[in-house]
């Protein structure tokens, strides 16, 4: 995930920045009264911005072996080996000959450092092509120096550099030392390749640089750490957010054998941030120790603020917050009189659960404290945040943190939230520095989240006598992300907004888009694609009941209801986020939308007769900069049992760096998409999460996944347009598609999520 | 004192009987490729082979190995190269890679049980193990793969 990126709204700058240390929020938009700099966009934008200075992330060595720094976190989506791809194109390195280390947490050394928001790649590309190139021609150079020829005449050539007129060849290790001692060239003076020398990128056969660890079990990831004297600690923590320990009794814990101590740790009120819920520690001499010292300890919890947190009754208030008007971000026309005037109406409601993220691996991490100093070792996507927030809680300086960024067992977004973090610190710091590695147990994981929101979006259209529509309204209610870091903020967030409800690129004479207001009651967070999911499993299912309803096919409807292709420049639909990105150079495409639609329908046989209980969904849906449609074919049982048979996905998310990848992301989002449609839900009851482990929160397993997932890569040959985001993009329009594709097999309309038994009879 | 074999080594313990050998492996052992996933054999990270048979070391106390053969990720292969990893490698079936360890344990028993698994046999075998990043249809593709190169063995190799 996801960005928060630099607009906060209506929530002030002097709140904000209260209590928050460097690498938090960025405040540079938006603040009315304040001085303006010029816009910073992409990587630019991000706090502590980017560098492009290869002497930072590539290393020469005399025996030729190059090393890349990558400093974007690893967790599934290879961001490691297509940075270190990018790199080694332009270089001309034997791919062989690479070595990735991970960049420690290090923003004023390294740029900006978040894995999130589908933006690695596509805020890094020039960087990372200008370095390889910069960092070729300094070989090229001194190479030429050594024979005392003219630079123009050598040229890299796959990790050796050729004096073609002479036929001279000497290899990268071999000119390392003195190309080191070269000045990098110059912006002006960097020569790229043009994409048709391209050796790696595009051609997708670069195997994962890590392939080989991850199939031996010799890859190391955050829960994995050891170190000599390492102690283990699991920590009970309070059921609902903003909870306390009212007391606890340790003796029965401490008896268990290998428990050492056992800790409290003290919760932050809300907002609470990154920083750790209230709990009591257990720390061991090995993880089986401290869970059956956690199984013995008695706590007693004071439940706070939010202990009557109920699902149940929380959405009975979201739907009546979505059937009163609230705040509008964005109007045009007079929605409310043309629907009043129209000659057919349309209304439903949609609502989609808390999820959260259950990474494979769930959060864990190891720090120790010698000399002032605190180590630590994690699985974090935002390594930067984490410094400075376990520097603040340790009450030490950030130079004295040194976070070291592991891989990443999934991340999905849980792991930008440092607060497993602080307490590995805390607990460190405990036991006078010896190093402590915390792990969640699953049930920790499913219960302490920072939980995808929930939502209700309701959506009202007219259609005119011919089946147009005239007018759309959308009220989208969730609790927003912005709870975690503001006192009452009961709006959602631009870049909530930004997600496909604000930016809806429709060619209907009267929009207007309403957000009232809804409070947090536990913590919020981001879950691959976030508020997208929502808005666009809404948009979508919503899209196909006018299609339904004014009896013309869920394509041609569709595509009618996107209009002619055309460039929509996203300020003009209220979306002042944009992904973070330049609007002149990122427009909303209605023209690329349409083409991956017509794209999945072609590829997927569209309007194909479908057998009895077999039916066909199309959706598509703008994310993270890219264009992604989906038909899915599902087949529904006589009893209600779902199956899925096939799932295609098209999408066009520019040039395509590493096209492998891709298509693994798509077949990725399309399962994370079929979970969260068909079975994930947390619910809440008395102020905590009512599911423990996967017996509760169900996940899709290899059984009820579909058997055959298509990825279709639109477009992609033109290097002059910007990248589009991969990693999140393709989840959101896959739980329309599953429902409209239930709806045509049955008849049977889904509104609320997960699926699970609404098909039964 | 419980004595058994783990990848080829014999090995005495003598600690608490309820110790998960999941644990014992990653923390006493440092044999940190078998996983933990969920503590409660729903998840199938931590699949170890236990005198042939794949089992969730979450949910196996050390205290009954006597006498027995483990195999975790580690002893798999001398060089990764088993047909289920080779075949991993080829698809490039990881994405994070946490789960794979317990996929490709489970994968491996499957076939020597069931050298030509159909598709019904790999959705039972299989269903057990789950991954987060949705690498299940490569999953089933390397099985197959895996399955065709070892049947293309001369007889006599061992899967």
């Amino acid at each position: 995930m996801k960005a928060f990126d630099n607009t906060l709204g209506a929530v002030s700058r002097r709140t904000v920045l209260s209590g928050l240390g460097a690498g938090a929020l960025v405040l540079a938009l938006g603040v009315p009264g304040e001085a303006q700099e010029p816009t910073k966009f992409a990587g630019e934008g991000m706090p502590n911005g980017l560098r492009d200075d290869p002497r930072i992330f590539i290393a020469v060595a005399q025996d030729g072996t190059v090393t890349f720094t990558c400093h974007r976190s690893e967790m599934g989506q290879g961001v490691r080996t297509s940075m270190a791809m990018v790199v080694a194109d332009e270089l001309e390195a034997d791919w062989a000959r690479m070595r990735i280390v991970q960049a420690p947490g290090d923003e004023a050394r390294y740029g900006n450092q978040d894995t999130d928001g589908s933006r690695s790649l596509r805020h890094h590309i020039a960087a990372l092509r200008r370095m390889g190139a910069a960092a070729r021609q300094m070989l090229e150079r001194a190479a030429a120096d050594g024979w005392g020829v003219p630079p123009g005449e050598v040229k890299a050539d796959n990790h050796q550099l050729v004096h073609a007129k002479t036929g001279r060849k000497i290899a990268f290790g071999e000119v390392a030392l003195a190309a080191s001692r070269l000045d990098v060239p110059a912006a002006g003076a960097i020569v790229l390749k043009t994409p048709a020398q391209f050796r790696y990128i595009g051609q997708g056969k670069t195997p994962l640089y890590d392939g080989f660890d991850m199939t031996t079990g010799r890859a190391q990831y955050g829960i994995d750490v050891r170190l000599d004297g390492m102690l283990y600690a699991v920590v009970a923590r309070s059921p609902a957010v903003g909870g306390s320990v009212k007391s606890f009794d340790a003796a029965a814990a401490l008896k268990v054998p290998g428990v050492v101590k056992v800790v409290a740790i003290d919760g932050s009120p809300v907002p609470s941030e990154y920083q750790p819920l209230a709990g009591v520690a257990v720390i061991a001499r090995n993880t089986w120790a401290a869970i059956k010292g956690r199984e013995a300890l008695t706590v007693a919890w004071e439940a706070g603020p939010n202990g009557s947190y109920a699902s149940d009754a929380y959405r009975r208030s979201l739907e009546a917050a979505a059937a009163k008007p609230g705040k509008v971000v964005r109007n045009e026309g007079d929605a409310v009189k043309a629907y009043d005037g129209a000659a057919k109406k349309f209304a439903a409601d949609y609502y989609i659960p808390h999820a959260t993220q259950a990474p494979m691996e769930p959060p864990a991490a190891t720090a120790r404290i010698k000399d002032g100093k605190c180590e630590i070792w994690a699985c974090s996507q935002a390594p930067q945040a984490t410094r400075d927030r376990v520097a603040k809680r340790l009450g030490i300086a950030p130079e004295n943190v040194s976070v070291n960024v592991t891989l990443l067992g999934g991340g999905f977004g849980r792991k930008s939230k440092p607060d497993f973090v602080i307490e590995a610190a805390l607990l460190s710091q405990a036991m006078d520095g010896a190093p402590v590695k915390v792990t969640w147990t699953r049930e920790d994981d499913l219960r302490h989240s920072y939980y995808h929101t929930v939502s209700v979006e309701h959506i009202e259209a007219g259609l005119d006598g011919k089946g147009k529509p005239v007018s759309w309204l959308h009220r989208t209610v969730a609790p927003t992300i912005g709870s975690i870091f503001a006192p009452n903020a009961k709006n959602e967030l631009p870049f909530e907004l930004g997600m496909g409800a604000v930016n809806l690129p429709f060619a209907i004479p009267n929009i207007r888009v309403e957000n009232p207001e809804a409070e947090a009651h536990t913590r919020i967070g981001w879950f691959r694609a976030v508020s997208n999911l929502p808005h666009a499993f809404a948009i979508q299912s919503f899209v196909n009941e006018l299609a339904h309803e004014s009896g013309i096919d869920g394509k041609t409807f569709l595509l009618d209801i996107i209009g002619p292709p055309r460039k929509i420049d996203p300020t003009t639909v209220g979306d002042s986020w944009n992904h973070g990105e330049n609007p002149a150079l990122y427009t909303i495409d209605t023209g690329r939308l349409r083409a991956v639609i017509e794209r999945v329908a072609a590829e997927a046989d569209w309007g194909r007769t479908m057998p009895k209980g077999r039916g066909l969904g199309i959706a598509g849906h703008y994310s993270f900069v890219s264009y992604v449609a989906v038909v899915a074919e599902v087949e529904v049982g006589a009893n209600g049992a779902l199956a899925i048979p096939r799932v295609d996905i098209a999408i066009d998310c520019g040039p395509q760096v590493n096209p492998e990848r891709i298509v693994s992301q798509m077949e990725g989002a399309v399962i994370m998409g079929v979970s969260q449609a068909t079975v994930s839900e947390i619910t809440f009851k008395d102020g905590a999460a009512e599911q423990g482990n996967f017996d509760g929160y169900e996940v899709t397993r290899l059984d009820a996944a579909p058997r055959d997932i298509r990825v279709h890569l639109v477009g992609g040959g033109d290097w002059s347009m910007p990248l589009g985001g991969v990693g999140e993009p393709g989840v959101p329009p896959v739980l329309p598609a599953l429902t409209n594709a239930i709806f045509a097999a049955t008849g049977k309309r889904i509104r609320a999520l997960p699926i699970r038994d609404q098909l039964r009879a | 004192m419980v004595n058994f074999n783990l990848n080829g080594e014999a090995r005495s313990y003598d600690g608490p009987a309820d110790m998960p050998l999941l644990w014992y492996l990653r923390d006493e052992l440092g044999l940190t490729g078998t996983k933990f996933g969920c503590g409660q054999a729903l998840c199938g990270a931590c699949t170890v082979h236990v005198n042939g048979s794949a089992v969730r070391a979450c949910q196996t106390p050390v205290g009954d190995l006597e006498g027995g053969a483990v195999v975790t990720i580690e002893g798999l292969s001398k060089d990764g190269d088993h047909p289920v990893q080779a075949a991993w490698r080829a698809l490039n079936v990881p994405q994070c890679g946490y789960c794979q360890s317990g996929q490709i344990m489970q994968a491996a028993s499957l076939l020597a049980e069931n050298p030509n698994p159909s598709d019904g046999d790999i959705d039972s075998a299989m269903s057990g193990n789950i991954c987060r990043c949705g690498t299940y249809t490569r999953i089933r593709a390397a099985i197959k793969q895996a399955a065709s190169a070892s049947s293309a063995k001369p007889k006599g190799a061992k899967l």
